[in-house]
C-alpha cells in the first residue's frame, strides 16, 4: 500500500515539475541532465563493514535513473574513501564540494569524520544531509543551518531505556557496559540525562576499545557489582559475546542492548537465540530477519529491490534496511525540490518533510521534519527478544522528552 | 596532476650529496629553481589542490623526521604517529584552550614532542630491531586510547576532539587561507628540511649512520651510541611532531580517530617508498602517502586498500630502494655520461 | 576473593586466544626471521575459507584439514610471488611489503566474504560450562589445540631434518647453503607452516569472538606483546606469554588502571619486561661476535 501511494505522489511530481521547459540552472551540481550528489565512507580499513551503505545508496539512484530519474535529471552519486579518518574526511570532501562541485552532500559515515567538515560545510552553505551517526550534535538548525541528521540519536535511545528501567524498578543498581568512543559514550549522557544527580549513586560504568578481543572481563567487572539491570552500548560482535556471556555466568539482569547490535541473524543468533531471551531494545527499523515481516509490503518492497539492484549483498545485514530508509528520505526531497535543486531549495525541502512512512521503518515511525526540527526521525518502540524474533510492546515512544 | 609541479624541487636536494662536485652557481640555479616550483603553486592551483598539496607536504616533513631516526640511524619505528599526534594536540589544545597563537604553540609541540622522543629512546636503546618495531607499533595503537582518558578529557576534549581556528594571512598579503596555510607549511617544512639536512651531512649525521651500519666499530671509535641514539629520537620525534602542529591547524580539528595507527603505517610507507635514508626521498614519499590511496580509488571503489596494497607491492618490487634510489641510479648514469 | 579469581579465569580464557596467535607468530620468526603484520588477516581470511567449506556441507575435521592444507599452499605461493622477488633489499622494505600485504588481505576479506559476524562452529562441546560459566568447552578444547600445535612445532623443529635445515636457513642462509639446504624452499615452507598455524588459530578463536573481518585486529597486538614476552624465538615461551598477557591485562584493566588503559598496560609490560631482558622471559641470549 505504502509502494503504491509512493509511487502515485513520484507520477503525480513528474507531470507537474515538466522537466523540459526548465530554465537554465545556476546552481552549483546541477546541468540540464545531471544532479551531483557526494558522500563519502569508509571504503577501506576496519569500520569498511558500513561501505555496503554507499553501496545500497549507489544502488537506490541507479534504481531512481532507470525509473527516469528525478526532475527530468539522473542522479551521479559520488562517493570516496575516506577510511574513517577525519583529515581524510575533509580532503575527501573539499573534492568533492570544490572539484565535483556536488550540489549537496548526502549520508556521510561518522561521528568524528563528520565533526571534522561540520565548520566547512555550513561556512560554504552546502546542504549536508541525513548523515549516517547516531550522534545528537547533528540536529542544531540555529547553529548549524546545513547539517542534518537523520536516525534517533542513541542519547535518546538511552533515554527511553532509563525511563523504561525507572518504572520497573525504581531502586534499580545499574551497569553500563560501553565502546570507549563518541557512541558508546553517548548512552552514558543519555541515562545521566534520565537519572541526574542520582547517576554516581545507581550506575556503575565500564568500558572497552574496539580493539580488545573480548569483553570477559567487563562482564565479570560488572557482574560482580550485583547489579540488576544490563545496559550495553556496544557493537555487533561484542553484543554476541556480551549476551552469551551474561547467559552463561547465570547473572539474568534486565538487559537493554543497543539498537545497532540486534539483527536477528547477525546477533541474536550467532549468541544464541535462547540466550537472548528478555532482552530489550528500542528500535525504528524492521529486523530483515524477523518472521513477522515475511509478508510485509514495505519490507517485500524492500526484498525486490535487493534482489535486482544488490544481487550479491548479504541480506541479513541491517545496515541494506538502514540505507533503505535513508536513500527513500532523500529521493524524496529530491521529488519536492521540483525543478529548483539549488542549494537553498534543497535545504528547505530537507527541511520540511511531511511524516512520511518508508519501507524498511516499523508502523508509526515516520519521517518528518521542518524549520525548527533537524532530528527527521524521533521515534522508537520498546521490543523483548523471545527467541525467534523482537516482539514489540508498549507505545511507539516519540524522543524521551526529558 | 598537482604532484608535477613539485617534482623539480626534488633534484636540487639529491644532487646536494658532498661528492657531487657542482659549482655554486649551478647550485644556486637549482635552488632557486626548487624556491620557484615550491611557491608556482600557490598561483596555478585551485585551493582545494593546494589544500592536498598542503597536506603532502606535511606528511613529507612527518616522513622526514622518521627518516632521521630509522632510515639515517636504524631504530625501526612503526609508531610515529604516536608523535605526530601528540604534536597535533599540543598545538590545539593551547589555541583552543588557551587561545594562544599558532606559531606561539610551535616552540611548546617541537618541545613536548623532543621530550617525549627522548623518553622513548631510553627503552629503545635496549631493544633491538624487530623488538622496537612492534613495541613502537603498539605504541601508535596506545596513544589514540590514552588521548581520549578520562583523566585528561577535559583538555583533550575525548572522544570529540578539539576544534581549532587557523590563522589569517597577514593583512598586507593577498593570499587566501588555502594560499597562506601552503606558504606557512611550505616554510615551517623547508626550515626544518634545511636543518636536517645540515644535520646528516654534520659529524653528527655521520655518527648515526655510523652507529646504524656497525654499532660495535661505532662504539670502538670512541661514539657514545647511547646519547646519540636517544637525542636522535628525540630529534626525529620533534620534527614529525611539528608535522602534526601543522596538520591539526591544516584540518582545524583533532580527534583521537585522526590518529590511528593507520597514521604510523602511512608515515612508514612513505619513507620505504620515498627511500630510505634519503631527505628527498621524504618528499616523494609525502606525494606518495597522499595522493596514491585516491589513484587506487579511482581504479576500484569496491576495495580501494587492496589496490593501494598491490600498488605498494608492486612499486617496491620495481623500486626496493624507493625512488630515491631510483634518482641516484639515474643521477650516476648521468655523470657517468657527463665524464665521458 | 571471588572477583579476582573469575577475572583470573578469564583472563586465562583470553590468554588461549593470544597463545595461539602468538605461536604462529613465532612459527615465522623461527623459519624466516620476519615478523609479518599480515598474519592476523591472513587467518581471518583462512578462517573465512573453513567457514565456506562447512556451509558447503563438508563435516568439521574435512574443512579443518582442508583449511589447513589450503591455508599451507597460500602461505606457500605468497613467499614464492611476494617476498621473493624483494628477498636482496633491505630489511625496511619487507617490512614495506608485509603491510602492502596487510592492506590487501585485510580489505579483501570483507570483500569476498561480507562484513556480517558470522557463527563459527567449534568441535567441541559447546555448552559443558566451567568455572561459574567463565570457560566454555569450546575453550577448553581449543587450549588444547593449542598445546598440541605446540608439540608437533617443537618435535618438528627439534627432531627433524627439515626442521633443523628449515632453522639453519633463517639463521644463517650463506652457511645453509654452502651445506646444500635449499634456502629459498625452506622459507616458503616456513611461511606455509606459519600460515597454517594461523588457520588453527583462526578456528579456535573464531568460536569465542565471532568470526567478521576485523577479527584479529586486536588480537595481533596481544599476541605480539605474548610472543615479546616469552621471547620470540621460544614457542612455548609464546603460549606462555600469551597467557600471562591475558591475565595481566584483565587484572590491570579491572582492578588498577580501568579497562581504557588495558592495551596500554600491556604495552608497559612489554617494555619493562624487555628493557631487563631484552630477548623475553624464556627467549635466547644472542651473543654477537665482534
Amino acid at each position: 500500500m505504502d509502494t503504491t501511494r509512493r509511487s502515485l505522489i513520484a507520477g503525480a511530481a513528474g507531470v507537474l515539475s515538466v522537466p523540459r521547459l526548465a530554465p537554465a540552472q545556476e546552481s552549483p551540481g546541477v546541468t540540464a541532465g545531471e544532479i551531483r550528489i557526494g558522500s563519502t565512507n569508509a571504503l577501506s580499513g576496519p569500520v569498511s563493514s558500513y561501505s555496503v551503505i554507499s553501496r545500497c545508496l549507489s544502488a537506490m539512484f541507479k534504481r531512481l535513473n532507470d525509473e527516469g530519474g528525478v526532475g527530468g535529471r539522473k542522479v551521479n552519486f559520488i562517493v570516496y574513501d575516506d577510511g574513517y579518518a577525519p583529515p581524510r574526511t575533509l580532503e575527501q570532501t573539499r573534492r568533492l564540494v570544490e572539484q565535483d562541485r556536488v550540489a549537496f552532500l548526502f549520508n556521510q559515515l561518522g561521528t568524528p569524520t563528520n565533526s571534522a567538515i561540520h565548520r566547512y560545510v555550513n561556512q560554504r552553505k552546502v546542504p549536508h544531509l541525513f548523515l549516517a551517526t547516531g550522534a545528537d550534535k547533528w540536529s542544531n538548525p540555529r547553529e548549524y543551518p546545513w547539517t542534518m541528521g537523520w536516525q534517533p540519536s542513541y542519547r535518546i535511545e538511552a533515554q527511553i531505556y532509563a525511563k523504561h528501567l525507572l518504572e520497573q524498578k525504581p531502586n534499580a543498581r545499574i551497569a553500563l557496559l560501553y565502546q570507549n568512543d563518541d557512541f558508546g559514550k553517548d548512552y552514558i549522557a543519555g541515562v545521566r540525562d534520565v537519572l541526574g544527580p542520582r547517576f554516581e549513586g545507581m550506575v556503575r560504568t565500564v568500558s572497552h576499545e574496539a580493539t580488545d578481543p573480548t569483553i570477559d572481563s567487563q562482564i565479570v567487572s560488572l557482574a560482580a557489582t550485583g547489579a540488576d539491570v544490563l545496559i550495553c552500548g556496544i557493537t555487533p560482535r561484542f553484543a554476541s559475546q556480551a549476551i552469551r556471556r551474561v547467559h552463561d555466568i547465570g547473572w539474568k539482569p534486565m538487559f537493554f542492548m543497543s539498537n545497532v547490535s540486534i539483527s536477528g541473524s547477525v546477533v541474536m543468533q550467532p549468541a544464541g537465540s535462547e540466550k537472548g531471551v528478555g532482552v530489550i531494545t528500542s528500535d525504528y527499523r524492521k529486523d530483515q530477519g524477523d518472521p513477522a515481516w515475511a509478508n510485509d509490503p514495505g519490507m517485500e518492497e524492500w526484498r525486490d529491490f535487493m534482489r535486482r539492484f544488490v544481487p550479491d549483498g548479504e541480506i541479513g545485514d541491517n545496515n541494506y534496511t538502514y540505507a533503505y530508509g535513508a536513500g527513500t528520505t532523500m529521493i524524496q526531497v529530491l521529488r519536492q525540490c521540483g525543478n529548483d535543486f539549488s542549494r537553498e531549495n534543497v535545504m528547505r525541502q530537507a527541511a520540511s518533510i511531511a511524516p512520511l512512512e518508508i519501507a524498511t521503518l516499523l508502523p508509526g515511525v515516520k519521517v518528518s521534519t521542518s524549520p525548527t526540527n533537524f532530528s527527521p526521525i524521533r521515534h522508537m518502540q520498546l521490543q523483548r527478544w523471545d527467541g525467534r524474533s523482537w516482539q514489540r510492546f508498549g507505545n511507539v515512544i516519540e524522543g524521551a522528552q526529558v | 596532476m598537482s604532484a608535477t609541479e613539485e617534482v623539480p624541487a626534488v633534484p636540487v636536494l639529491v644532487q646536494a650529496p658532498p661528492r657531487s662536485a657542482m659549482a655554486t652557481w649551478q647550485r644556486g640555479a637549482l635552488v632557486l629553481l626548487g624556491l620557484a616550483a615550491a611557491l608556482a603553486p600557490i598561483f596555478v592551483l585551485e585551493s582545494f589542490q593546494l589544500f592536498q598539496l598542503t597536506m603532502a607536504v606535511i606528511m613529507a616533513l612527518a616522513v622526514l623526521g622518521l627518516n632521521i631516526v630509522t632510515g639515517y640511524n636504524g631504530q625501526i619505528s612503526l609508531g610515529h604517529g604516536a608523535f605526530y599526534a601528540v604534536g597535533a594536540y599540543a598545538t590545539a589544545i593551547l589555541m583552543s584552550h588557551g587561545d594562544w597563537s599558532f606559531w606561539a604553540t610551535l616552540p611548546v609541540s617541537a618541545a613536548v614532542c623532543a621530550g617525549l622522543g627522548y623518553a622513548v629512546g631510553f627503552p629503545a636503546l635496549r631493544l633491538g630491531g624487530l623488538y622496537l618495531a612492534l613495541t613502537t607499533f603498539s605504541l601508535a595503537v596506545a596513544v589514540p586510547q590514552i588521548l581520549k582518558h578520562r583523566a585528561i578529557e577535559d583538555w583533550t576534549g575525548g572522544v570529540q576532539g578539539l576544534f581549532l581556528v587557523k590563522p589569517d594571512p597577514p593583512s598586507w598579503l593577498p593570499l587566501d587561507a588555502d594560499q597562506w596555510m601552503y606558504l606557512v607549511a611550505l616554510g615551517v617544512s623547508a626550515v626544518l628540511f634545511l636543518l636536517s639536512w645540515n644535520l646528516i651531512r654534520s659529524r653528527v649525521g655521520r655518527a648515526l649512520m655510523a652507529i646504524r651500519d656497525n654499532p660495535t666499530a661505532a662504539e670502538a671509535m670512541g661514539m657514545d651510541t647511547a646519547t646519540l641514539k636517544t637525542r636522535a629520537f628525540a630529534v626525529s620525534a620533534m620534527v614529525t611532531g611539528i608535522a602534526g602542529s601543522l596538520g591539526a591547524v591544516v584540518i582545524e580539528f583533532v580527534a583521537p580517530d585522526s590518529f590511528g595507527f593507520g597514521v604510523s603505517i602511512s608515515l612508514f610507507v612513505g619513507m620505504v617508498v620515498g627511500g630510505v635514508a634519503s631527505i628527498a626521498g621524504s618528499i616523494f614519499g609525502g606525494l606518495f602517502v597522499l595522493f596514491v590511496p585516491n589513484i587506487a580509488e579511482e581504479i576500484s571503489k569496491a576495495a580501494p586498500g587492496v589496490i593501494y596494497g598491490a600498488i605498494l607491492i608492486l612499486f617496491l618490487f620495481l623500486l626496493p630502494d624507493g625512488f630515491a634510489g631510483l634518482l641516484r641510479r639515474l643521477a650516476a648514469r648521468w655523470r657517468d655520461r657527463a665524464a665521458r | 576473593m571471588d572477583g579476582l579469581a573469575h577475572q583470573f579465569i578469564a583472563g586465562i580464557a583470553t590468554g588461549g586466544i593470544y597463545a595461539s596467535v602468538a605461536l604462529a607468530l613465532v612459527m615465522i620468526y623461527q623459519a624466516t626471521h620476519h615478523v609479518n603484520f599480515a598474519q592476523g588477516e591472513m587467518a581471518t581470511f583462512s578462517t573465512f575459507i573453513a567457514l565456506t567449506l562447512i556451509q558447503a556441507g563438508l563435516p568439521y575435521w574435512v574443512a579443518f584439514v582442508l583449511t589447513v592444507v589450503v591455508s599451507f599452499a597460500l602461505g606457500v605461493a605468497i613467499e614464492r610471488v611476494l617476498m621473493r622477488p624483494v628477498q636482496h633489499a633491505p630489511v625496511l622494505t619487507h617490512v614495506g611489503v608485509f603491510i602492502g600485504l596487510l592492506l590487501i588481505v585485510g580489505n579483501l576479506t570483507g570483500w569476498v566474504f561480507g562484513y556480517t559476524t558470522k557463527v563459527f562452529p567449534s568441535p567441541f562441546e559447546s555448552e559443558g560450562l566451567l568455572f561459574g560459566g567463565l570457560v566454555s568447552g569450546h575453550e577448553l578444547g581449543s587450549t588444547v589445540v593449542t598445546l598440541a600445535v605446540l608439540l608437533l612445532v617443537y618435535l618438528f623443529f627439534r627432531h627433524t631434518t627439515l626442521g633443523l635445515a628449515m632453522r639453519a636457513a633463517a639463521y644463517n642462509p650463506a652457511s645453509s647453503r654452502l651445506v646444500g639446504i635449499r634456502v629459498g624452499w625452506m622459507l616458503a615452507l616456513g611461511w606455509g607452516l606459519a600460515a597454517a598455524v594461523g588457520a588453527v588459530a583462526g578456528m579456535m578463536v573464531a568460536p569465542v569472538v565471532f568470526l567478521d573481518p576485523t577479527m584479529m585486529l586486536g588480537i595481533l597486538l596481544y599476541a605480539f606483546a605474548g610472543a615479546l614476552l616469552g621471547g620470540i624465538d621460544n614457542p612455548m615461551g609464546a603460549v606462555v606469554g600469551g597467557f600471562a598477557v591475558g591475565v595481566l591485562e584483565n587484572l590491570a584493566g579491572a582492578y588498577v588502571v580501568g579497562t581504557e588503559l588495558k592495551l596500554t598496560v600491556a604495552l608497559a609490560i612489554i617494555i619493562g619486561v624487555l628493557v631487563v631482558r631484552p630477548s623475553g622471559l624464556f627467549g635466547r641470549v644472542v651473543l654477537s661476535r665482534v
